[in-house]
């Protein structure tokens, strides 16, 4: 009575694995496993393109695991990684240092493929709407004006009454991409205050209360008074207020739209100097728009050792900057979708990797 | 009769010698091993912590000078939250142990030793969360009247924090970490105290009040002291905790309720552990490798202050 049983259900288990395998048989003939490590800012995203990517190739596995762009970085010169995500993109000496999966003779290649704004939020009693130019907001940030009160926020906010209140400027404490891109972007807007260039980890001598990642600011920012901070936008909900950004405090003012971004990555040029297919940015902030964005990158080998492997990350990535890529990461990353000609070039870059 | 005895001594004799040996043998070899492990993992720990650290502490960065240039700010830091948080928690704990020990009927002092015992298996990050989403802001008002009344004093100035995530915070939720740890460790060493003693006391005249000064604190002096080297252990490596709640730079300030406050060693190597380049990931080691050596140092400092290896216990 028992034996049988048994018997019976072990077949059914057999018959579930034979027909999960199944499932799993490559179509497109792609199939192995590979690693991305990089940015924790990217890991939504990641998520997304992930899940996309595996469903239109069934066979292939991609691991993201989102550590941080210094051990994205790190895992990538290692071969530890076969794609690292970073804020940044890698620097020239680092280009020069040659990954061990990259085949010989060959660089790496840098691909944005992740835009995001970064939401400059803020908590002052009930206040609902803020403008802020760039010698203002470096002010603030520097620890230079230090109440919501002073004359020179007024000057901007021309018909909102600002309390008199002490100013608590948030930054992040760990190293980060983002507090790297907002100070560079600060460093190019108001480059008389803001003097330190941009650093990942935020200057003690600026001041100003410090929290952990990007919910740890913008706890920081919800909770205290007279709170003011730089968060992505994949950490800040429609409810919280962000304030708008005029360069000299008389244009109109711009929030934290995906037009605005757009048009500080189309008016910036290519880092001259790298490979056909390098697409680094030379992120241009005081032409137009939106300055605070973060541009996240795919760093990969051009050619890797391993051709198989070369392939799966070619397809991977390709589909990272599909139009379907772009689009589909928005509403969990809050991605701000590269489009047009940009969107197209990249998208040729990466199918040359092999 | 005797041939009976001698039989039965000798077959006796063998299976328990031969027996005895065996399980004396493996047990001695089993315990040394394990004794071994400690020794041989702890000098791991030091060899990779040097091998690591080596590269960082040989050449300086241009931005921080050397490496005590960069680790004097957290070591500061780490040394200062810890003082604090000692110096709230060790009063509370022998109170809570004496009203354990002492104080409370029978029926409360068991509940209240286990909640205390629970409150040390309380994960750290649960204590930072806590601490950033309930303690943090409603200690704001605290940190505003201080600052206006008692802003004189030097621990006390600067403008106050707005999100309360300060100094004085952080050391409240530490302190309230390391509170258990010492609590228990006092509690059984108070409880251990002569009876005969105490009962002479308090047949001389003596109040419970006195007694309890006469002979049980300093009965348990020693215990009280070494509960505190333990606690300080504790506080000094605590991370997640610290990372959440503080908000912390690199700068040495004894004040306690801005929002500039110096970061520990611990919590920093967490903060800029992901990010590090291979140069920086070698400088946050050095420092693990400055609070590796602190903590030793507290350690030994306890065993000395107690007199030897626990002589007292047990």
């Amino acid at each position: 009575m028992k034996y049988p049983r048994t018997s019976a259900a072990l077949g059914c288990l057999i018959a579930l694995m034979v027909t999960a395998c199944g499932n799993k048989t490559p179509t497109d003939g792609l199939s192995g496993v590979v690693q991305g490590t990089g940015a924790s800012s990217m890991k939504s995203a990641q998520e997304v393109w992930v899940a996309q990517f595996q469903t239109a190739h069934p066979g292939v596995t991609v691991n993201y695991s989102p550590d941080g762009s210094g051990a994205g970085r790190t895992a990538f010169a290692d071969g530890a990684a076969a794609f690292a995500g970073s804020d940044r993109a890698l620097e020239d000496a680092e280009m020069a240092a040659p990954s061990r999966q990259c085949a010989a003779d060959t660089t790496p290649i840098n691909l944005p493929v992740q835009i995001s704004t970064i939401h400059i939020i803020f908590n002052i009693g009930g206040v609902g709407e803020l403008t802020l130019s760039a010698e203002v907001l470096a002010k603030i940030f520097t620890g230079q004006i230090t109440n919501w009160a002073d004359p020179q926020i007024a000057d901007v906010n021309p018909g909102i009454a600002l309390p008199d209140l002490p100013i608590t400027p948030v930054h992040r404490s760990d190293d980060s991409g983002t507090t790297e891109s907002f100070t560079g972007a600060l460093a190019q807007i108001a480059p008389a205050t803001w003097t330190e260039g941009p650093v990942n980890r935020w200057p003690t001598r600026y001041g100003g209360e410090a929290a952990q990642g990007t919910s740890g600011v913008v706890a920081a920012v919800q909770q205290g008074n007279g709170t003011i901070g730089y968060a992505d936008a994949s950490g800040v909900t429609d409810a919280m207020a962000s304030a708008r950004y005029s360069p000299d405090g008389i244009a109109t003012p711009v929030g934290p739209t995906a037009e605005a971004a757009s048009a500080v990555v189309a008016a910036s040029p290519r880092l001259e100097g790298r490979g056909i297919n390098d697409w680094t940015l030379e992120l241009d902030r005081t032409a137009s728009g939106y300055p605070f964005i973060l541009v996240s990158y795919a760093i990969a080998c051009s050619r890797y050792a391993d051709s198989h492997t070369g392939e799966i990350v070619g397809a991977y990535l390709s589909q990272v900057i599909s139009e379907e890529g772009q689009n589909g990461a928005v509403p969990q990353a809050g991605n701000v979708p590269l489009s047009g000609e940009l969107a197209a070039s990249i998208r040729e870059a990466a199918a040359t990797i092999r | 009769m005797s041939d009976d005895i001698r039989s039965i001594e000798t077959v006796d004799e063998s299976l328990m010698a031969d027996h005895g040996n065996v399980g004396d043998a493996a047990f001695r070899g089993i315990s040394t091993g394990s004794g071994g492990i400690i020794m041989v993992i702890l000098a791991a720990v030091a060899v990779f912590l040097i091998a690591q650290a080596a590269p960082a502490i040989t050449t300086g960065d241009p931005r921080y000078g050397n490496l005590w240039g960069y680790v004097a700010p957290y070591l500061f830091g780490t040394i200062w939250i810890s003082f604090l948080a000692l110096l709230i928690a060790v009063p509370v704990s022998v109170g809570i142990a004496l009203y354990i020990s002492h104080y409370a009927p029978k029926k409360l002092a068991t509940p209240v030793a286990f909640v205390v015992d629970l409150l040390a298996a309380v994960p750290s990050i649960v204590f930072g969360l806590w601490g950033i989403t309930t303690l943090a802001p409603m200690l704001v008002p605290a940190h505003q009247w201080l600052t206006e009344y008692l802003g004189f004093i030097p621990l006390f100035s600067g403008t106050a924090s707005g999100t309360g995530r300060t100094m004085l915070t952080a050391s409240l939720v530490l302190a309230i970490m390391v509170l258990p740890i010492i609590t228990s460790l006092t509690r059984e060493v108070f409880l251990r105290t002569p009876k005969l003693q105490e009962e002479a006391s308090l047949a001389l005249g003596a109040t419970k009040w006195e007694m309890i000064r006469q002979v049980v604190l300093p009965f348990g002096r020693s215990g009280i002291v070494a509960a505190s080297m333990l606690g300080l252990g504790r506080a000094l490596g605590e991370t997640m905790a610290v990372a959440m709640v503080l908000s912390g730079g690199r700068m040495i300030s004894p004040r306690l309720l801005t929002s500039e406050n110096p970061n520990t060693i611990a919590a920093n190597i967490a903060l800029g552990f992901a990010e590090a380049d291979s140069g920086g990931v070698h400088r946050l080691i050095a420092t693990g490798l400055v609070l590796f050596a602190i903590t030793i140092v507290v350690n030994m400092a306890g065993r000395l202050i107690t007199g030897g290896p626990r002589k007292e216990s047990r």
